[in-house]
């Protein structure tokens, strides 16, 4: 059996260009290929201007790609997709609404009838942590708190596929270990795929399965890491350590890599 | 107690310095030229034993009410379209950005043609000085709603009108509610000036009447009404929104 007919989401050759503000022709994304299975946690993470949320938001079918397809459960993506659903860094919370009404929103939208609709949304904040808030407003929460409401909205459309976009990068380093965890924990509960998009190198192996490491001009894809880590890890394990400093070295490649390049360019 | 002082007791202050200050200036010279306040005072205790300036009063109200009401139901919905519709927005810009900076009173020829005296130029002056402020800020209220509510909305699916009047409606309202509040003002301003031009009644009229009399006591007492009635209705405008506000979670 191929890896083509177990693979949950695939990037087929997938180019993203788009005409700059001075009008050069750049290439965000260039000629990718990736195959990401059911049930799997995938890091992207690199320099910026590396294409990763380019990346992400072709994936969500927030853009589309210039040339080549981005396929999921065998259908090719073309527009956002209520099975698939995106979490930003900023929240996207809406302020005029309770926390129990931004996390009913998705299943109004989908129609759901009003008395299962609060059933389910009551039930994914207890699944947060957060059914103490459920009344409270977005302005009246702390950072970590919107986060954690962004994904109880999420997972209660139940979602096969999580998109997210750098959701732990405003929040304090406490806040985003504990959150990390509590991501971990709910992973292993529901199982859905996990696309996450970092730019921090230990939350992506705190996190990830696989960690692909991108490149930036052109965005593409360095290097991807097996992290052979069980679930949950230890941050100051030995092993973490390994995949650390692997990551940690080639990342720096990268890095003067992408320095090398834009002194050239300069 | 600093903060009683400055709220209260300093503006208060201030008020009675003008107030002695406009009774001492008003001595030299004769009351139909510049009375002072105690005449004022009288001037409206006159109007009001013998009812004209409640009258007066009431129907400024009402046609301020209908007015502003009829321009916030006219002006809040083409908003919202070109808020929405970007390029019909594009194209009929240049024809707003034309019409605004005429003056509504500039209007008042072509009102009284059209609409005949009474109370529809009157009315349609104010609704004039109310529409632009509503519809310009309604506009720019909706274009500003943040991207990553429409990602969110699409991605989960949310039909047209969910993401319209769910989403974009209530993302837009903490600024179109900043176009009302403006435009209470501007139209309250037009009120006087609607009323002086061609309406029979109203306090616009009344300060007219005043005048046709000599009657200048009367005439502030027109203008100090009109102030104080304005800042009734700024008042009651904030008090509003903060309970708006509060409902729509952006106010603490």
């Amino acid at each position: 059996m191929s890896s083509e007919t177990t693979a949950k989401i695939r990037l087929r050759e997938v180019e993203k260009r788009f005409v700059s503000a001075r009008g050069e022709d750049q290439i965000a994304v260039a000629r990718l290929d990736l195959d990401i299975r059911a049930g799997e946690f995938v890091c992207l993470v690199g320099p910026s201007g590396c294409g990763k949320t380019t990346l992400i938001n072709l994936m969500a079918g927030f853009e589309k790609p210039t040339t080549g397809e981005v396929i999921i459960d065998g259908k090719v993506a073309t527009a956002p997709d209520p099975d698939h659903i995106m979490i930003f860094q900023d929240y996207g919370l809406y302020p005029w609404r309770t926390v129990l009404g931004n996390v009913l929103f998705g299943l109004q939208a989908r129609k759901v009838p009003a008395a299962e609709a609060r059933e389910k949304a009551l039930a994914t904040l207890e699944l947060v942590g957060l059914s103490h808030a459920k009344d409270k407003h977005p302005h009246e929460l702390s950072g970590g708190m919107k986060q954690r409401v962004s994904i109880a909205r999420a997972l209660a459309v139940e979602p096969s596929v999580l998109f997210m976009d750098e959701p732990f990068a405003a929040l304090d380093a406490f806040t985003r270990l504990h959150l990390q965890d509590e991501l971990l924990r709910i992973w292993n509960e529901k199982k859905p795929t996990v696309v996450f998009v970092t730019h921090d190198l230990d939350e992506a192996i705190t996190l990830g399965e696989r960690v692909v490491l991108m490149a930036p001009r052109p965005g593409r894809i360095q290097r991807i890491l097996d992290v052979k880590l069980a679930h949950p890890r230890e941050r100051t394990d030995h092993d973490f350590a390994v995949f650390r400093k692997q990551l940690f070295e080639e990342f720096h490649l990268v890095h003067r890599q992408a320095a090398e390049a834009a002194e050239y360019a300069i | 107690m600093r903060r009683l002082v400055e709220q209260f007791l300093l503006p208060v202050l201030t008020l009675a310095a003008f107030v002695l200050l406009w009774q001492w200036g008003a001595r030299h010279y004769p009351p139909e030229q510049f009375p002072a306040p105690s005449d004022v005072v009288k001037a409206i205790k006159e109007l009001s034993d013998n009812g004209v300036l409640w009258t007066n009063i009431g129907i400024s109200l009402a046609r301020f009410a209908a007015a502003y009401l009829l321009a916030v139901l006219v002006a809040i919905p083409l908003g919202l379209f070109l808020g929405r519709f970007t390029r019909c927005h594009r194209a009929i810009d240049p024809l707003i950005q034309v019409l605004r900076p005429i003056s509504p009173i500039a209007w008042f020829p072509l009102a009284v043609l059209w609409f005949g005296i009474g109370n529809a130029p009157a009315v349609f002056i104010i609704f004039l000085a109310a529409f632009y402020p509503i519809l310009l800020t309604t506009v720019s209220a909706v274009r500003a709603v943040p991207a990553v509510y429409l990602k969110v909305s699409s991605n989960f699916g949310a039909g047209p009108a969910m993401t319209f009047l769910r989403v974009i409606v209530p993302a837009a309202f903490p600024g179109i509610m900043v176009g009302l509040h403006i435009a209470v003002g501007t139209a309250w301003i037009h009120l006087v000036a609607g009323e002086m031009l061609g309406a029979q009644s109203g306090l616009g009229f009344m300060i007219i009447d005043a005048r046709n009399f000599l009657r200048t006591d009367q005439i502030m007492a027109g203008m100090l009404l009109v102030g104080l009635l304005g800042l009734a209705i700024y008042k009651g405008m904030k008090l509003l929104e903060g309970v708006i506000g509060r409902r729509w979670g952006v106010a603490g």
